[in-house]
């Protein structure tokens, strides 16, 4: 009942202040297509990576809220400056002789006064140095992490007193026992399991933190990024390949129980397949913490579109409606994510007796 | 796909891959191990404690039966003390029924004999005391009407034979 409550309270602070961020930059707009442009734009912001951590800015006054970020760059020797010097993507930064400029996002280098070249379809020219910025999806991470770390091991602590769970591990003991009873034993098997329990649990509880983090009114998108689910995708592509057993390869290339040609048909198939499982855990998680996000802000945004108090109100109701779907869509992207990770790590101890 | 590409930053790549394994290894070490291990340490000790909650269970009823037996061999044995004292008490009562009758019987018949031989006696005496007092009378009153003892002892002798005391 508390958790409810305080989801609940989550949830109704995300609308609000989401709502008041819309408000302070709509609030001389004329009703119409710059207003729209500019909900699509602030959306497009959003899912994007960002190298100061904002929170809201007034478009009227030009003053943004939020903190600055260092910025780490390789470019002949390491250039570590704070993000303030881009004054919010707004000016040239000059860091020992060396200029950048923001362009969506993007760090490039250029010249005193800022220019930058671009081809026909828009695409910036100037040379990308190589960035490392603690951006705001990094501090982020690392926020979240520590955060992940506190909880967990405070649970494996209350364990020393009592081996009866309290407090925190009361809710977040099922949770595990769950990872291992309903997603690693099964997938896996009893003989295995063990070894991948580390990474099953740290994974899921990661996503699905940080997918709930995502929901709150601090605007990270961090697993609507495709880098990041890229960066899980590949740790799961590795440990299968690195954990597979003999079995594992011969059903990709010498497929047992077919006829000989066949077994040359399915091979590149089964190679393909392969890479191919990865690369869907990377786009499902990806497009569908996007998809909400994007839905959520556009309903946000109708909410200002509209000038009829009727219309609104139905809006905020969708919106609260969306949100809570979104608070079952962190969980399950988590879920799927461990799920489809420990069926392909079965995969990869499979002993396969009881088949051929 | 193309915009997917573009936008892909390697920086964010290299901080998330860094930042995840650390935290999976430093979890691993403080969060995982223990909890897991815990948690099986518990789970093992509910199954030893209904294992040994069922075995005591067994025991009990075991043990229920065993004392069932027992209060039943308990009562057959103490009902067949009873019937031997019963049977001891009927023969003890009967062996004195029997020896109180043959012992009365006996005194009986002692009282009786003795009763006779007092009976035997008295009369005796009766007779001899009544035959005294005749003799006395027929002396009194002989020795007014007879003078001569000779005839009066002839006399005496045969009223004496005459008399019959039944």
């Amino acid at each position: 009942m508390q958790l409810k409550k305080s989801i609940f309270a989550l949830v109704v602070s995300l609308l609000f202040i989401q709502s008041a961020s819309f408000a302070s930059s709509s609030e001389e707009g004329n009703p119409g297509t710059d207003l729209k442009a500019e909900i699509k734009q602030d959306i497009q912001h959003h899912l994007m990576d960002a190298h100061d951590f904002h929170l809201f800015s007034d478009k009227e006054t030009g003053a943004h809220y939020g903190f600055p970020l260092p910025v780490i760059l390789w470019d002949n020797g390491l250039q570590v400056f704070m993000s303030s010097k881009f004054h919010h993507g707004e000016s040239v930064a000059e860091v020992n002789g060396n200029y950048y400029v923001v362009n969506h996002g993007k760090i490039y280098k250029t010249d005193e006064s800022g220019t930058l070249e671009f081809d026909e379809s828009h695409h910036a020219l100037n040379e990308k140095p190589f960035d490392f910025s603690i951006t705001k999806n990094v501090f982020s991470i690392i926020v979240i992490s520590l955060f992940i770390f506190w909880i967990f091991s405070s649970m494996a602590k209350s364990y020393k007193n009592d081996l009866a769970p309290t407090g925190a591990a009361k809710f977040l003991e099922p949770l595990v026992i769950f990872v291992r009873d309903e997603i690693a034993r099964p997938n896996i098997g009893e003989k295995h399991y063990r070894k991948y329990m580390s990474y099953l649990l740290t994974v899921f509880f990661f996503i699905w933190i940080v997918n709930l983090f995502g929901l709150t009114p601090l605007g990270i998108n961090i697993t609507g990024n495709i880098a990041v689910t890229f960066a899980l995708a590949i740790l799961t592509f590795i440990i299968t390949q690195a954990t597979a057993k003999g079995e594992y390869w011969k059903h990709i290339f010498w497929m047992p129980g077919v006829p000989v040609p066949m077994k040359f048909v399915l091979a590149p198939i089964e190679l393909l397949g392969v890479f191919i499982k990865p690369f869907a855990l990377m786009i499902r998680l990806f497009a569908n913490i996007s998809a909400g996000h994007i839905v959520l802000m556009s309903l946000i945004g109708l909410l200002f579109v509209f000038n009829n108090w009727f219309a609104r109100g139905a809006f905020l109701g969708l919106t609260f409606f969306l949100s809570m779907i979104e608070l079952l869509v962190a969980f399950l992207q988590a879920y799927i994510f461990t799920m489809l990770t420990a069926l392909y790590f079965g995969s990869a101890v499979a002993e396969h007796e009881e088949h051929h | 796909m193309e915009k997917l590409v573009e936008q892909f930053s390697v920086g964010l790549f290299f901080w998330h891959t860094l930042l995840f394994l650390g935290l999976m290894f430093l979890l691993r070490k403080f969060a995982w191990k223990p909890i897991l291990n815990s948690v099986t340490e518990r789970e093992e000790s509910i199954r030893e404690a209904l294992n040994s909650a069922e075995k005591a269970k067994a025991e009990l009823v075991a043990l229920e039966s065993k004392n069932d037996e027992l209060l039943k061999e308990a009562r057959l044995e103490r009902d067949a003390m009873l019937k031997a004292a019963r049977e001891t008490r009927e023969k003890i009562v009967s062996e004195a029924k029997g020896l109180a009758k043959t012992e009365g019987d006996k005194m009986i018949a002692q009282a009786r004999e003795a009763i006779e031989n007092e009976k035997a006696a008295a009369l005796e005496e009766l007779k001899s005391q009544v035959s005294s007092l005749a003799i006395q009378v027929a002396e009194k009153v002989l020795r007014k009407e007879l003078g001569d003892a000779k005839r009066q002892n002839e006399l005496v002798s045969t009223l004496t034979e005459e008399i019959n005391f039944n």
